[in-house]
């Protein structure tokens, strides 16, 4: 009786600001603009919208991959460090967090246009204005900038739980290094990759801001799609529509990921 | 009886809360603010010495003002739409007061409380939008057109709006980032009525767009400031009074009226139903109508005023700026926009949307492939990972 008092302020909390939200979102993504009738207007015209979900999936799913791939060392380094250099370390990969979001993506625009920083350098030493942002890859380099802590935070926890005795063990029974790697610290390390490329993949296939400052007039994403819906053009039942669709994949998604962990583990055990 | 307590006490609790939330509204009472709402970069704020109005009214009537911006009256309209805030003064645009009037989100004026209301040019006394004046007083007026940068566009490209389709400038135009302006100039340039609502003229405006977007830079509205200004882009389609502000920063630009003719607005100061102190909205709206302040505001803004004697206040090179006050025969190409039917604004929301999503289809059906590679190369792996597994556990068992 007590126990489930006190889980009560939450689920009132739930209750408020995620249920009620979700009924709300699905009232208007089957409710016509104008009359507010029920319709599946909303709902057939997401499959216009196809390119531009695989757009953000796509440009989402490669930045999750390259900060797998650049945060994996970076963790692996972090917890491999002695303690007091693990807490310099990490607060180093913390840093950028403490400055908002949209003054960091801000501040790769001034960098990378036209006349930005970079290249007004390049052009002292002769080399022609280049094309650095307003294309995918400098979307991507923003998703990168952007969410690769939330990589590196699940990993190195993930990292530095791992038994130093199993990879002992494991020297022990005659493997190499890159064979302690395969067989022992990737397998343990699945959980953190998994939350890690969770944790990317969520907010960058979302993300607007990063695709309207670095992207160009071709690359817009579903989150942009969105936001235009809810702030200028006041059709709020399309926007729910997009977004209740944009949550199904993710879920779908995150469902996927979550398949390479519990099983893993319990080998890990064995 | 212990749950019962409880109950009781989380109650009272509430009860406070709620108490103690509603109380600073009554505290408040001597202190009267007022929220206004107006576009960005639209009032003198105190900056190079120019008047700082906002400060000149609390200083004089003791309302304190909350000043609040937007970047186009479309996204004023869906904040007004959406309801949650309130404002006391807004300075919409004339098609979106006529819409403002007709979805009867407006309050009429008192005019007792505007006397400075007289000084109204008799020009921009009952226009289409709003022919009685019951509803708005207009705050300036002006025109857009095609801020250019003389150092890289040249000469000879610039008089008509074929100059933000001019391959020559690919990746250094910039465009308005809301449907009406944007089909504004694709109506100008294909020679359509300012207000159509053909669909099939619609339709090859959204196409003329869409054959511009490779072109451009970006969709941008305030942004375009200093983007200009520091040379980042060289051709923009924005509204002359900016246009002004933003000379002073780069003497290199330049601003044309277009051949084909351009829109000629009005934005005007209403009162919308959420207001909560119309006597102090209207005391805001009479002072901004008083000549001296009119013109030291537009001084700054360099948007051309509809105050009679404003122009007494105004630095002389400001009231005689041809681009503020163009003469009679520019004049005569500026067009009117007028409120669209419901249904003609949503297909133009919808063909706006999909001039500005559109674009690089080609690459669907490889993005498509790829990610459905990606995630049956992942099944597969899985399966086989867990057969492995099971393989081995069984022939450990099997030992």
């Amino acid at each position: 009786m007590k126990r489930q008092l006190l889980s009560g302020p939450y689920l009132l909390w739930m209750a408020i600001f995620t249920i009620i939200p979700l009924v709300i979102v699905l009232y208007y993504a089957f409710t016509d603009s104008i009359t507010g009738a029920f319709t599946l207007k909303n709902i057939a015209s997401l499959g216009t919208y196809l390119p531009i979900f695989l757009r953000s999936v796509w440009l989402s799913l490669l930045s999750s991959v390259i900060c797998l791939v650049v945060g994996y060392p970076v963790a692996w380094t972090i917890a491999q460090a002695k303690p007091n250099h693990q807490r310099f370390f990490y607060l180093l990969v913390m840093l950028p967090m403490c400055i908002s979001f949209l003054l960091r993506t801000l501040a790769w625009v001034s960098l990378l246009e036209d006349t930005g920083i970079i290249n007004q350098l390049l052009s002292r030493i002769g080399i022609g204005p280049l094309k650095l942002m307003r294309n995918s890859g400098a979307v991507i380099l923003g998703m990168v900038y952007n969410y690769l802590p939330y990589m590196i935070m699940p990993l190195y926890t993930v990292i530095m739980k791992i038994d130093p005795r199993l990879v002992e063990a494991a020297q022990d029974l005659g493997c190499d290094s890159a064979q302690v790697f395969r067989k022992v610290t990737l397998p343990l390390s699945v959980p953190g990759i998994v939350s890690g490329v969770t944790m990317v993949f969520v907010p960058a296939v979302s993300t607007f801001y990063i695709s309207q400052k670095l992207g160009g007039t071709g690359s817009t994403l579903i989150g942009d799609v969105i936001e235009s819906q809810f702030k200028a053009a006041y059709n709020p039942n399309l926007g729910a529509a997009l977004s209740l669709a944009l949550m199904v994949l993710v879920l779908i998604c995150v469902a996927v990921m979550n398949r390479f962990t519990g099983d893993d583990e319990s080998v890990a055990t064995l | 009886m212990n749950r019962f307590l409880r109950v009781l006490g989380s109650a009272l609790l509430l009860a406070c809360l709620i108490l103690g939330l509603a109380t600073p509204g009554s505290a408040a009472k001597e202190q009267v603010t007022i929220n206004v709402y107006n576009w960005g970069q639209y009032i003198s704020d105190g900056t190079d010495g120019y008047i700082d109005v906002n400060a000149e009214f609390e200083k004089e009537t003791g309302i304190k003002v909350n000043y609040i911006t937007f970047d186009s009256n479309e996204t004023m309209y869906t904040k007004l739409k959406t309801g949650g805030s309130s404002y006391d003064v807004i300075i919409p645009s004339d098609y979106m007061i006529a819409r403002l009037i007709e979805e009867d989100m407006l309050l009429p004026l008192n005019y007792d409380n505007i006397p400075n209301a007289e000084y109204v040019m008799p020009a921009y006394r009952g226009m289409a939008h709003d022919p009685q004046d019951t509803y708005s007083i207009p705050y300036t007026w002006g025109c857009t057109g095609i801020i250019y940068n003389t150092k890289y566009v040249d000469e000879a490209d610039v008089g008509s709006w074929d100059l933000l389709w001019n391959e020559k400038y690919s990746g250094k135009i910039l465009m308005f980032d809301n449907p009406r302006d944007a089909f504004g100039v694709a109506e100008f340039y294909l020679g359509y009525d300012l207000n159509t609502t053909n669909e099939q003229e619609l339709q090859a405006c959204a196409e003329l767009l869409k054959k511009q977007k490779p072109l451009v830079q970006d969709y941008f509205m305030d942004q375009m400031y200093s983007a200009l200004e520091h040379e980042e882009a060289w051709i923009g389609v924005y509204y002359a009074g900016d246009f002004i502000q933003m000379q002073w920063e780069n003497e290199a630009l330049a601003f044309c009226f277009p051949r084909e003719g351009f829109n000629l607005f009005v934005d005007s100061l209403c009162i919308p139903k959420s207001c909560q102190n119309k006597d102090a909205a209207e005391a805001y709206i009479n002072f901004l109508c008083r000549p001296d302040i009119c013109g030291q505001n537009l001084d700054y803004l360099g948007y051309s005023a509809p105050i009679e004697g404003a122009t007494e206040y105004m630095d002389e090179e400001m009231a005689a700026n041809p681009i503020a006050y163009p003469d009679e025969a520019t004049l005569a190409r500026g067009r009117a926009f007028l409120n669209l039917p419901a249904k003609t604004n949503q297909k133009m929301d919808s063909l706006w949307l999909e001039v500005k999503t559109g674009g690089s289809s080609n690459k669907t059906l490889i993005y498509g492939l790829i990610i459905a590679a990606v995630i049956v190369i992942l099944l597969v792996v899985l399966m086989v990972t867990r057969k492995n597994k099971l393989k081995k556990r069984r022939s450990m068992y099997q030992k």
